[in-house]
């Protein structure tokens, strides 16, 4: 592990080029969390989170298993709704606007906020169909044609297109994993989302295809508030502008990549890069 | 009394080999430090497997061969005279009676003078004889203990021999499956071939009317024997009960499997079950006596002419007991449907519903369908509930609100009561049951086909 966190030294010098870390600071808030806390049954997996996520950025999520990131995202888009027995405290604001109240619409919330998971998980239907889902069942799409330019145009912008325009009817599940993620990552762009949060996509991939979803999300963030969970502190060095280190279901510290990395304030931050805890 | 000296002789010698061989082998690991190969456990298995087979062999030897030398021997106290004077089966009648005078029963009517002598001197030799094989079986078990004792050293290697036997055993057991089914497939094809050459194939799988007859004054006259009324039958109840149970059952599995909070899954999923275990026959009640006349009431109200007793009520009866099969189930294979491809649909922002119809049952499908086909089969071999409420009225028609038959049915009615196997009118019987386990193996290894595609999809 020290091994590890000399790596990350070495690398992180030569990303971010194309943003300067602080320009995220400058960014616009886009999602704000107060005091979000989850009990999932009578366990209390997160303690009080508090973030402001900024626009068009990535923002990542590092800490030891267990310690309630994947839980907190799985928050922003209400996906823990979808689990029984969690329940989800505090206030989480999109644009200013809760979304938890009972006004605004799960459905349409998860149109707005996409995800990517850790294991690709495309439908056992063709890649066309895989693509063409979230627009279908949103009725974003008022011809077979306009359907047919927002498939090719997401596949474009997950960089698959090239590889699968031979076979659109082919088996989304026939691809290969990391193909397969990207098909994933077209399938949520395809709803035309504001903000992607990914939990792990890289976990079950190998170097070359982490590689490539990790120049994707460097692209993505032109148009999109990106949010993602990595296990990997390399990874988060090399795609994120803003880092936040969870240990325990608490946040214990948040900030401008760099920083978290090369001079962490707080001592577990310190402990957790340089490998001696999780 | 026998069986349960035959039984203690065998676990004595069990547990004394098993003991013999524990204790021995624990000796050489004390006295000269060389390690043991096998833990004492595996060496007291393997002397009581050296023990009791051999024992085993005895006593099935006598079970195989003992009838045979009984009998002779029976047949050598009766006085020649006696013996040509008879007849095979005067003969038999005879050895039965020295067989119960000499169990000691008694027999009915006049003592014959050699009779008694005969009996008598039967008890002795069946006493003999049982002794004999007692003393054999335990001398062959202890002869092979003793053998056995003398190879335990420590580098036998008791545990993979032990392991060795396990494999034979199970091996052995699912022969046993294997061949039972063997043995009835051949037994319905000879019997299902010999009522063929009473009536021929064609008539009989195309053949459109059915009408045995039992008696007949012309000789060869045996009736009718067409499948076709039976098979419209059978097939027009299953796919009623399946119209009934595939909608409710699947229902009920997807509610169970997507939107039961887990106390309601809880208390809902077994009770839901419960009907699986009522007998069928009960179900059959229910259809003459309350089913019935309830369709055919609401028959007279739209004037529609429903028999109290018709397909109609039989396939809805059937469907109902169908149900718990089918939503217990689809609910395993909903279920199975990994989660990831459940979030992937909410992730986009899908309803509960659409994630169901859009992404878990087309995923799922296959693994329904063959849940589906199983259920099918079930239906198909279903005889109690038909055989009360579908009226036994072998004719062909295409009218479910009338009363049919079917080939379970009509098995019940050609075995039951006084039959002989010489003519095909219970012959038929087992031509039906082919009939029968040919339709639901085909439908059930369509279905293991389908089921097993639909897991290969997530592997």
């Amino acid at each position: 592990m020290d091994m590890l966190a000399g790596k990350v030294k070495m690398t992180h010098q030569t990303v971010n080029s194309t943003m300067n870390p602080t320009d995220a600071l400058e960014r616009p808030i886009r999602l704000h969390a107060k005091d979000v806390t989850v009990h999932y049954g009578a366990k209390q997996a997160l303690h009080g989170i508090s973030i402001d996520i900024p626009d068009r950025a990535v923002t990542s999520f590092i800490g030891p298993s267990g310690c309630g990131k994947s839980t907190f995202l799985r928050c922003i888009n209400r996906m823990n709704d979808t689990i029984e027995g969690a329940k989800v405290g505090g206030l989480i604001e999109l644009d200013g606007e809760n979304i938890y109240d009972p006004s605004p619409d799960v459905v349409e919330l998860r149109a707005r906020i996409g995800m990517v998971f850790q294991k690709p998980n495309p439908f056992p239907k063709s890649i066309y169909e895989n693509v063409a889902y979230g627009p279908k069942i949103h009725g974003l799409a008022r011809s077979k044609t306009d359907l047919d330019e927002i498939v090719v145009s997401s596949l474009r912008k997950a960089g698959l297109f090239e590889e699968v325009k031979d076979r659109l009817n082919e088996p989304g599940t026939g691809l290969s994993g990391g193909q397969q993620q990207r098909l994933c990552i077209a399938r949520a762009i395809a709803v035309s989302p504001e903000v992607i949060l990914m939990d792990e996509p890289c976990s079950a991939l190998d170097p070359i295809a982490t590689a490539i979803i990790e120049e994707l999300i460097d692209e993505l963030r032109e148009n999109y508030t990106i949010v993602i969970v990595t296990h990997s502190m390399q990874q988060a060095a090399r795609v994120s502008q803003r880092t936040a280190f969870f240990h325990l279901g608490n946040l214990i510290e948040e900030g401008v990549t760099e920083d978290i990395f090369t001079n962490p304030i707080n001592k577990q931050t310190r402990d957790y890069i340089m490998g001696r805890i999780g | 009394m026998n069986s349960f000296i035959i039984a203690g002789l065998l676990l004595v010698l069990l547990g004394v080999a098993y003991q013999i061989g524990w204790t021995k082998s624990r000796g050489p690991v004390t006295t000269n430090g060389v390690k043991v190969h096998s833990r004492p456990q595996y060496h007291g298995s393997l002397l009581a497997i050296w023990t009791l087979v051999p024992a085993v062999i005895v006593l099935g030897l006598w079970a195989y061969f003992g009838g045979d030398i009984t009998r002779s021997f029976t047949v050598a106290q009766i006085p020649t005279d006696v013996v040509t004077s008879l007849d095979q089966m005067g003969l038999n009648g005879a050895i039965q009676r020295i067989q119960q005078i000499a169990s000691g029963y008694g027999v009915t009517g006049e003592l014959a003078p050699y009779e008694q002598a005969a009996g008598d001197s039967l008890r002795s030799f069946q006493l003999l004889t049982f002794l004999c094989v007692i003393a054999a079986a335990a001398a062959a078990g202890i002869g092979a203990l003793l053998y056995a004792r003398s190879r335990i050293t420590p580098c036998l290697r008791a545990r993979n021999m032990v392991e060795q036997v396990v494999t034979v055993l199970l091996l052995a057991c699912s022969a046993i499956a294997i061949l039972t089914t063997v043995g009835i497939v051949a037994s319905l094809v000879t019997e299902a071939y010999r009522f063929f050459t009473f009536i021929s194939p064609l008539d009989f799988f195309f053949g459109t009317v059915w009408n045995p007859k039992f008696s007949s004054t012309v000789a060869g006259d045996y009736g009718q024997y067409g499948l076709l009324p039976l098979l419209t039958g059978t097939l027009m109840i299953s796919i009623i009960a399946m119209l009934v149970a595939v909608p409710v059952g699947l229902m009920a599995a997807i509610y169970l499997s997507q939107y039961a909070p887990r106390k309601v899954r809880a208390v809902v999923k077994p009770v839901i079950e419960i009907p699986a275990g009522i007998p069928t026959i009960v179900y059959g009640f229910f259809a003459p006596v309350t089913v019935g006349p309830f369709l055919r009431d609401v028959g007279g109200l739209v004037g529609l002419p429903i028999s109290a007793t018709s397909a109609l009520t039989a396939g809805i009866v059937m469907g109902i007991m169908i149900i718990p099969f089918i939503s217990s189930l689809s609910d395993d294979i909903l279920n199975q449907v990994p989660l990831a491809l459940r979030d992937g649909a909410f992730g986009p922002g899908a309803t509960q519903s659409e994630t169901i119809r859009n992404v878990l049952l087309p995923a799922a499908l296959p693994g329904i369908v063959g849940a589906f086909l199983l259920a099918v089969s079930r239906a198909i071999g279903e005889t109690m509930i038909v055989v009360l409420a579908a009226g036994n009225s072998p004719v062909l028609r295409g009218n479910p609100l009338e009363p049919v038959s079917t080939i379970t049915v009509s098995i019940v009615n050609q075995l039951t009561g006084d039959t002989d196997f010489a003519g095909p009118q219970s012959l038929v019987g087992f031509a039906l049951g082919l009939t029968l386990f040919v339709m639901t193996l085909c439908l059930n290894v369509f279905a293991l086909y389908i089921v097993r595609r639909f897991r290969e999809q997530y592997e």
